[in-house]
């Protein structure tokens, strides 16, 4: 289980008015939940403890029960993606090629666990499921770039370049 | 409407069953036991845990009997070897993953998962589990949560979402990765949790218990500069005996004295003294109230698990909660008054320790609301299971112990102040008091069988000289809910309601005695001890709180009158609303 999150919450007036009307939408209807998290998450990105209160209030289920969906489901996310998103394929074959140690290396260089994001919002670090590149394992992806063939020293030369 | 009813065979067995009925509860008719680990009856039956496996003819798999209705025809085996290895590996793996400290766990003993794992016999585990250690959440000031020992049955999660309609608890995360806790891993401190302890008395193994308090009263009992005075809860001697392996329903109320008075206390007395006070300082004010019309209904506030739901859900209501301290509340604010100046003694020099049926008196105790002068009215609460761990620590052999009298100046209590311990008894106190009040008599009829029953939601109108009050009863805060929905919208009108958090009432408080899931399927726990209740009422000399003469000498003495200046000063308080996180 992931800590929970220290980045402040920076919701929007704008955001905050989005989010009602998606509760208005699908208040009193059966099985409001699910559509309700799914647009919150595209309207803020991921579904930190304030939005999640907000629908708890707003369709009238407890918070103690929407957090259990939502870390059922991964689609779900309750950390923030940073400003650069390192994301490193665990894969059976990027696995066997020394990913973990590749994760381990990022983990210690940005200083955050896997599925958190640093406290300056810069950097979020995740594990993905194959994402079909096994050719290049192991990979790693920073936004939409892609990286693959690594060795730990090119990992340090990716980080250097974004971290400078 | 008649129930059909429905012919089967178990085992070969005939049986015969009305419609409806699950495979268990038809086995458990002709003696047959089938294990159950998740199953709760009326609080939790969801088929999780698959340890009540049985063949039935014709189906492809084994089914899980807790769920299965029974059939026509229907051919059900118990103790097939399928079953056995069925059942046999699905403990093992649950096993696996657990937490197996049975020599130093609360509930060994008591644990149906341990009992299971002898009935099963179990020798080895095959499996290795991954075992992360959990924090333990000791955070909260009445329950401590050990995920290291929870086997995901979610009966705690049923009754606090269900009967209790707080819902702090649930399933998190998915596949091995499941846990049961609260959102964002929070502390259930940090959450509108009103410590009620129901989660705890539906727990089958030690994932649950209540925050310990028996090292305090320990310590205190040692130390020579303390004067440690006990009193006991309504509840507490008609359920203590279940610890010691009595009958559900049996009075130890005068080996209950003896036991404390073995253990060290300066002092044993009686909560339902108290609890007289508490009758004549609510009952004034509900006569204060109808007189000017204010602040009605009236609505009882000496379950501090109800006072906290209302802080959290029910904030427009604070103002008609009565502002008379809880029964135990009160003891130790007159302990530290009246019987401290009685006594010569200081009052931080007294210990005042509270035996409750109840976790959430450790939350209320700790209230800054309720310590006059910055002396805590009640310095510690031990619940009925914690004191019977004190007896038993204290080699006292409590079966053939010879029965004694509470001490005085509190020692002597009516039967009115028993009956706080069932949904409706203080309702039913209230009314004695008031109506002999109201009608100027000593009123004979003073059974108000209306609000006595176990049931959920009670409402009835009565007539006191010549006046109609309605009164409404309700335990359980499912039941609360609806019922101040009801008054919230305008739907109903009452002068009086008694609310109390657990459902049934104390009798049935989260501090009381752990019953297993097979008992519970064939006895009404809270109707038994509740029983017990009226039976001590009816035993009483004095029924009704004001005849009670130790109330009235010291109101003569000390207080003056009831709701007057120094009462209010020391026997009342007030709330205030609470954030839901
Ligand atoms: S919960 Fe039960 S099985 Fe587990 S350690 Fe405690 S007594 Fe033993
Ligand atoms: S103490 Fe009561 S409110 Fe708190 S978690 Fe347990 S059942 Fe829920
Ligand atoms: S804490 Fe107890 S009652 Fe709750 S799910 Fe775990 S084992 Fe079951
Ligand atoms: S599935 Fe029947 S007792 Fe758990």
């Amino acid at each position: 289980m992931v800590e929970n999150n220290t980045i402040p919450f920076n919701g929007t007036p704008e955001q905050h008015e989005k989010l009602m009307a998606a509760i208005e939408k699908y208040k009193g209807t059966k099985g409001a939940l699910i559509p309700v998290l799914h647009e919150a998450q595209e309207i803020y990105g991921y579904l930190p403890i304030e939005v999640q209160k907000t629908i708890a209030e707003g369709i009238n289920v407890p918070l103690s029960e929407i957090y259990g969906v939502v870390t059922f489901y991964t689609q779900f996310v309750t950390q923030p993606k940073g400003e650069y998103r390192f994301a490193v394929c665990l894969g059976t074959a990027c696995y066997v090629k020394g990913a973990g140690a590749i994760i381990d290396r990022i983990k210690e260089r940005i200083g955050v666990e896997v599925g958190t994001c640093s406290a300056d919002g810069k950097c979020s670090l995740d594990a993905t499921r194959c994402i079909g590149a096994c050719g290049l394992a192991p990979v790693l992806t920073v936004n939409d770039d892609v990286y693959g063939k690594l060795t730990l020293d090119d990992v340090d030369a990716i980080l250097d370049k974004y971290l400078k | 409407m008649d129930v059909k009813s429905v012919k089967l065979k178990i085992n070969n067995i005939d049986v015969t069953v009305p419609e409806g009925t699950t495979i268990l509860e038809a086995a458990r008719t002709v003696n047959i036991d089938i294990p159950t680990l998740c199953f709760l009856k009326d609080t939790n039956e969801i088929g999780a845990c698959r340890m009540c496996v049985v063949e039935v003819k014709g189906a492809r798999t084994l089914q899980a009997a807790c769920v299965y209705p029974v059939s026509e025809g229907m051919e059900v085996l118990t103790n097939t070897k399928a079953v056995r290895e069925s059942r046999k590996v699905t403990l093992e793996l649950i096993l696996s993953n657990h937490e197996k400290k049975c020599l130093s766990c609360v509930r060994s003993q008591n644990c149906e998962l341990q009992k299971m794992a002898i009935d099963l016999g179990i020798d080895d585990i095959r499996f290795e589990g991954e075992n992360p250690h959990y924090t333990v959440d000791n955070k909260s000031a009445s329950i401590v949560r050990d995920q290291n020992k929870c086997i995901l049955c979610r009966r705690c999660v049923s009754v606090c979402k269900n009967v209790q309609t707080v819902s702090v608890i649930d399933a998190v995360g998915r596949g091995i990765n499941t846990v049961v806790g609260c959102a964002f891993e929070k502390s259930l401190s940090d959450t509108p949790c009103i410590n009620c302890g129901q989660c705890i008395i539906v727990c089958p193994v030690g994932a649950l218990r209540e925050k310990d308090d028996t090292d305090r009263v320990w310590e205190a009992i040692s130390d020579p500069t303390k004067h440690v005075v006990v009193q006991t809860a309504p509840a507490v001697r008609v359920a203590l005996g279940e610890e010691f392996g009595m009958p559900i329903g049996t009075r130890v109320t005068g080996k209950m004295v003896t036991a404390l008075k073995l253990m060290g206390f300066d002092g044993v007395f009686d909560t339902d003294t108290a609890a007289d006070f508490t009758i004549m300082e609510e009952g004034t004010e509900l006569l204060q109230r109808l007189e000017s019309g204010e602040n009605l209904p009236l609505i009882t506030s000496c379950s501090p698990g109800w006072v906290k739901f209302c802080e959290h859900n029910f904030p427009d209501f604070l103002d008609n909660l009565s502002t008379a301290k809880s029964p135990h509340e009160m003891f130790g604010a007159l302990m530290k008054s009246y019987y401290a100046k009685k006594m010569g003694l200081k009052s931080e020099d007294i210990f005042v320790v509270s035996v409750m049926p109840c976790t959430a008196k450790k939350f209320e105790a700790a209230r800054p609301e309720l310590a006059g002068n910055g002396v805590a009215d009640v310095d510690a609460v031990v619940t009925t299971r914690e004191i019977a761990k004190m007896i038993k620590q204290a080699g006292v052999d409590f079966i053939n112990l010879p029965d004694s009298e509470f001490d005085a100046p509190f020692g002597e209590a009516s039967g009115a102040a028993v009956i706080f311990g069932a949904t409706g008894g203080v309702m039913e106190a209230a009314l004695r008091t008031v109506a002999d009040i109201l009608s100027g008599e000593d009123l004979q009829a003073i059974d108000y069988t209306q609000v006595r029953g176990t049931e959920g939601i009670k409402e009835a109108t009565i007539e006191i000289a010549g006046k109609k009050v309605r009164i409404a009863v309700a335990s359980g805060m499912a039941n609360a809910r609806k019922l101040l929905e009801s008054v919230r919208s305008g739907e109903k009108q009452y002068e009086f309601i008694e609310i109390m958090g657990c459902p049934g009432g104390c009798v049935n408080g989260g501090g009381q005695p752990i019953v297993d899931a097979k008992t519970h399927m064939n006895i009404d726990v809270a109707k038994t001890r509740a029983a017990a209740i009226y039976d001590e009422d009816k035993a009483m000399t004095f029924r009704k709180s004001h005849k009670n003469p130790i109330i009235n000498k010291i109101y003569e003495e000390f207080l003056g009158e009831p709701c007057g200046p120094l009462s209010h000063k020391l026997l009342h308080t007030h709330y205030t609303e609470r954030a839901n996180y």
